[in-house]
């Protein structure tokens, strides 16, 4: 299915790698900045040499323009997929279970006889908004207190790290079971809990890259310039570890997926009817001897959004690698 | 069949490029030979095409290189026209080669002796025993300490210019016809370069082997080669003996080469003798530092810098000389404010300026501003030079907009660079160019003080000769004074009009800058004059029958902390008084302050002595 582009897009992608380059060294890292950081970035912005559409066609390889809208595109489906579904997300609709594509059901049935795309559709909520919720809450955080300890070092550093040292001895899923089992599962509650299970990776990563950063001396140089720490923890280290993390970020989220398929699996997560794509593809799964639509179509929902999201987050990187060579 | 060249290279073409895309010419056209048992210096700058030529000689590109055009023989070999496997048998027995960084060549994981005895056994040439054999006679014959055991240490337990011999051993131990030296003492010390630099010329004249030198280092060259070969921008500039391209050079580049090597002193600043009423821009009394965890004495657990005093004059410039880890760079940090310090007082404008940076005013901040020796990591690599110049106006002067933008534009004036480099980041720049972005952050600030660590360390000569003079020229301009730390003495005596010498944390010797000129001076300021290569062929085999004697005996040290710290290498140490007693400060006639035993005359004579023969 996905044979025929990939044929040419190694080559688009190169050719328009060295288009923009020439044309944009300069207020790349301002834009990325900008957008990476979103909240924070004092950066001017960029001259308008071009409309912001073909900015951003040029900004991204053809492989990471297909990752952004595979992004945007289950984005826009956790916000609209209840909308526009066929079906109610629990409704029993059909007689056939496992049912094959046909016209009244684009994906087929699944076990009890629900329209999977509906499901589907309802499930974009759960996993995206959840897990997304959850990586981006995991890596911000984790994110924040690395650098504050890498920046502000001595007992600052101690503390956060003994910290989150203990947090990181608790395995994330016995620390799920038991937070779930005493509270209840909810949305926050599943939010909270794979963020907090995520967050001491964050942070690990996150304060040897500042620390490393730290030794260097262009921070030296802002040190003994007089600036304070938030500046240089906000100018001089973030930009550049900003795209490790972003990388580091995609891992996470896929990691956070799986933690909520495994927490659904046992039955802790997402309640029925409700079903995020994990419990979908768990409680399909009687039907993949039969080459059942229904555990196959969530499969493939699960890994369109972690690949999407891995291809764009790739090439953000890449694409500031080759502007540094440049 | 005896007079033919043992390698003859003729019409080599290097390109760099993709295969479709567009390629660039690194070497254009290169043609030179090589007699059996010559050794030839190919001489250029960073980007001449020096390595690569040298690597084309084991018949290999670097990844995005390759050998478009021309050939190269060695022997009977023609190496360009070998495949896989015969390149693979030329490199294990014709030709070897010496990298410039012996720390990275060598895994730190296994023994010395597994690494320098690993071509021999890889390649099947000799038994286990026999290579071992071989590797202690060459590390005899390398002057290596301790040749039978040293083979048993790892590579982190012995020093870098021991590193390096070891890895000259290990090139040598198949005996190759050829060996490829790629700036093999460029990363060491002037002290230490000497050492290596002996014991390479020995060993290559004792097994009659061909050699290939890399450098772009003149004085090194003159002292190794018989034939040297400068390069520039890929193509041979010149090519002739070594007393024909130092004595009577043909091509105007390699007199610019030359020019740069044989920098002038610069005519002595005028001082203003009122001096006597202005206090010093900068005053060190008595400064101790260090790092690691303080003490109950006040003092760290390493201690780096030991009882150091100095000033410098308003708009003058003090050298700071030493070897490396003699803690002039830790000196620099702890004016900056960047190490704490243990004792002491640092006197600013004849203030106290506060140890820690956080204690310090915004002026004070503004006024002292430091330049590091690696460009590299000291420009924000995602920064462009507009943010990296417009930082400190905006932090400093809170110029913005336009009136910033301005002064940014008045500054890359100043350090002579055009004004389109402000929307680069600093990935698009040269080595030069991002050490002028440097001077000209640190300028932004209106400093009355640039601390200058090694700023022209890690540039080529021709390049550093520029940054020297244009850290003249500012100095003139503006009234900067500047720190100049550097190992190189004759950077040091170019720009300097005052020097300290310091060794192992203690200031040795300090003066003006004409007490490096003549003797006497303290044995470690000896040693460094001494030890810098002249601009002379056969300086080295001269130099050599001096070093050969041996140190004093001396016996067990007493144990008293101020002991001379150079008396383990002084050639003139006195056994019961230099391991006994802490030396006092004296005069020389010359006005130098040293620390030392010795006196004047006594020094005078010994030193005399030992610059005769030379």
């Amino acid at each position: 299915m996905m044979s025929q582009p990939d044929h040419h897009v190694p080559h688009a992608g190169t050719e328009l790698y060295g288009v923009s380059r020439d044309e944009l060294v300069a207020d790349i890292p301002a834009d990325m900045a900008a957008e990476t950081l979103a909240a924070d970035t004092a950066t001017t912005s960029a001259p308008a040499k071009y409309n912001p559409l073909q900015r951003l066609v040029h900004r991204f390889s053809v492989l990471g323009l297909l990752g952004l809208v595979m992004v945007l595109f289950w984005l826009l489906v956790a916000f609209v997929g209840p909308l526009v579904a066929p079906y109610q997300g629990g409704a029993l609709t059909s007689t056939e279970i496992f049912g094959r594509y046909s016209a009244a059901y684009p994906l087929g049935t699944d076990y009890l006889g629900r329209d999977m795309l509906s499901r589907i559709l309802y499930g974009a909520r759960y996993t995206v908004g959840l897990a997304l919720a959850a990586a981006v809450l995991a890596s911000v955080i984790g994110t924040f207190f690395g650098l504050l300890a890498a920046v502000s070092g001595k007992w600052v550093d101690e503390v956060l790290s003994r910290l989150f040292d203990a947090l990181i001895s608790i395995p994330s899923k016995v620390l799920a079971l038991v937070v779930i089992a005493a509270f209840g599962s909810s949305i926050p509650m599943l939010t909270t809990v794979a963020a907090l299970a995520y967050i001491p990776g964050a942070f690990r990563i996150s304060r040897s890259l500042a620390l490393n950063l730290m030794g260097l001396e262009y921070v030296q140089v802002a040190r003994a310039r007089g600036e304070g720490l938030l500046y240089i923890a906000r100018v001089e280290v973030l930009p550049n570890m900003i795209h490790p993390m972003l990388a580091d970020f995609g891992l996470r989220f896929v990691f956070i997926v799986l933690l909520l398929s495994g927490l659904s699996f046992l039955g802790l997560g997402v309640q029925p009817p409700n079903a995020d794509w994990g419990s979908l593809v768990r409680e399909n799964i009687g039907g993949l001897s039969e080459g059942a639509p229904a555990v196959l179509m969530p499969a493939v929902a699960i890994a369109t959004l972690t690949i999407g999201m891995n291809l764009l987050i790739d090439n953000l990187r890449r694409r500031s690698r080759s502007h540094g060579d440049a | 069949m005896a007079d033919r060249d043992m390698i003859e290279v003729k019409g080599l073409r290097v390109v760099a490029g993709a295969a479709h895309g567009p390629v660039t010419e690194i070497v254009k056209g290169v043609s030179f030979s090589v007699k059996k048992g010559e050794v030839l210096a190919l001489i250029g700058e960073s980007g001449s095409g020096k390595t690569t030529i040298a690597l084309s000689l084991l018949g290999y590109a670097r990844a995005g290189c390759s050998i478009s055009g021309g050939s190269v023989r060695i022997g009977e070999v023609e190496v360009l026209s070998l495949d896989a496997k015969g390149r693979r048998a030329l490199r294990a027995r014709t030709v070897a080669y010496v990298a410039q960084s012996a720390a990275a060549g060598f895994n730190p994981a296994r023994t010395i002796m597994d690494q320098v005895t690993e071509p021999a056994l890889l390649h099947q040439l000799m038994t286990k025993e026999a290579a071992r054999a071989k590797a202690i006679a060459l590390f005899r014959a390398l002057a290596l300490p301790a040749p039978e055991t040293i083979g048993e240490r790892y590579p982190h337990q012995v020093s870098g210019g021991q590193l390096q011999r070891l890895m000259a051993a290990m090139a040598l131990i198949t005996d190759p016809a050829v060996v490829v030296f790629d700036e093999p003492t460029t990363a060491l010390d002037v002290t230490t370069q000497i050492e290596v630099l002996a014991a390479f010329k020995k060993v290559v004249r004792e097994l009659g082997t061909t050699a290939v030198y890399v450098s772009h280092d003149l004085a090194v060259v003159a002292q190794m080669a018989d034939r040297i070969v400068v390069l520039n921008g890929g193509a041979v500039k010149e090519n002739g003996a070594v007393a024909q391209v130092l004595d009577a050079p043909v091509d105007a580049y390699t007199r610019q080469l030359l020019a740069a090597t044989r920098r002038p002193e610069a005519p002595s600043a005028a001082l203003q003798d009122g001096a006597g009423q202005v206090p010093p821009l900068l005053q060190i009394r008595g400064l101790s530092a260090g790092y690691g965890r303080i003490g109950r004495d006040g003092v760290p657990a390493v201690r780096v810098l030991d009882d150091v005093s100095l000033s410098i004059a308003r708009g003058s410039a003090l050298g700071v000389i030493g070897e490396s880890g003699s803690g002039k760079t830790t000196l620099a940090r702890v004016v900056a404010g960047l190490v704490d310090r243990a004792r002491g007082d640092v006197l600013f404008n004849g203030e106290p300026l506060p140890a820690q940076l956080s204690r310090r005013t915004p002026e004070q901040y503004r006024q002292i501003q430091i330049v590091f020796q690696n460009a590299d990591t000291a420009l924000n690599p995602s920064h462009s030079i507009a943010d990296i110049l417009g930082r400190p106006l905006a932090f400093y002067h809170h110029l913005r907009g336009a009136a910033a933008k301005k002064r940014m534009l008045a500054l890359l004036d100043l350090v002579k660079l055009p004004a389109s480099i402000a929307t680069r980041t600093p990935a698009g720049l040269s080595g030069g160019q991002k050490q002028r972005v440097n001077l000209a952050r640190a300028l932004a600030a209106d400093p009355a003080l640039i601390l200058c660590d090694e700023v022209t360390s890690a540039l080529d000569t021709v390049v550093g000769a520029a940054i020297l003079d244009l850290l003249a020229e500012l100095r003139r301009e503006l009234g900067v004074s500047y720190m100049f730390i550097s190992h190189d003495i004759s950077t040091v005596r170019a720009i300097c009009d005052e020097v300290i010498v310091l060794y192992a944390g203690q200031r040795v010797e300090a003066g003006q800058r004409d007490v490096l000129a003549a003797p006497p001076y303290h044995p470690y300021t000896g040693l460094l004059v001494d030890s810098v290569p002249e601009l002379k062929p056969g300086w080295l085999d001269a130099r050599r029958h001096v070093a050969a004697c041996k140190l004093p005996a001396m016996g067990e040290s007493a144990a008293v902390p101020e002991l001379c710290s150079f008396r383990s290498r002084c050639p003139v140490r006195i056994d019961g008084i230099c391991n006994m007693t802490p030396p006092s400060l004296k005069k020389l006639p010359s006005g130098a302050e040293i620390l030392c035993h010795h006196s004047a005359a006594e020094l005078s004579r010994l030193q005399n002595l030992e610059t005769i023969p030379a």
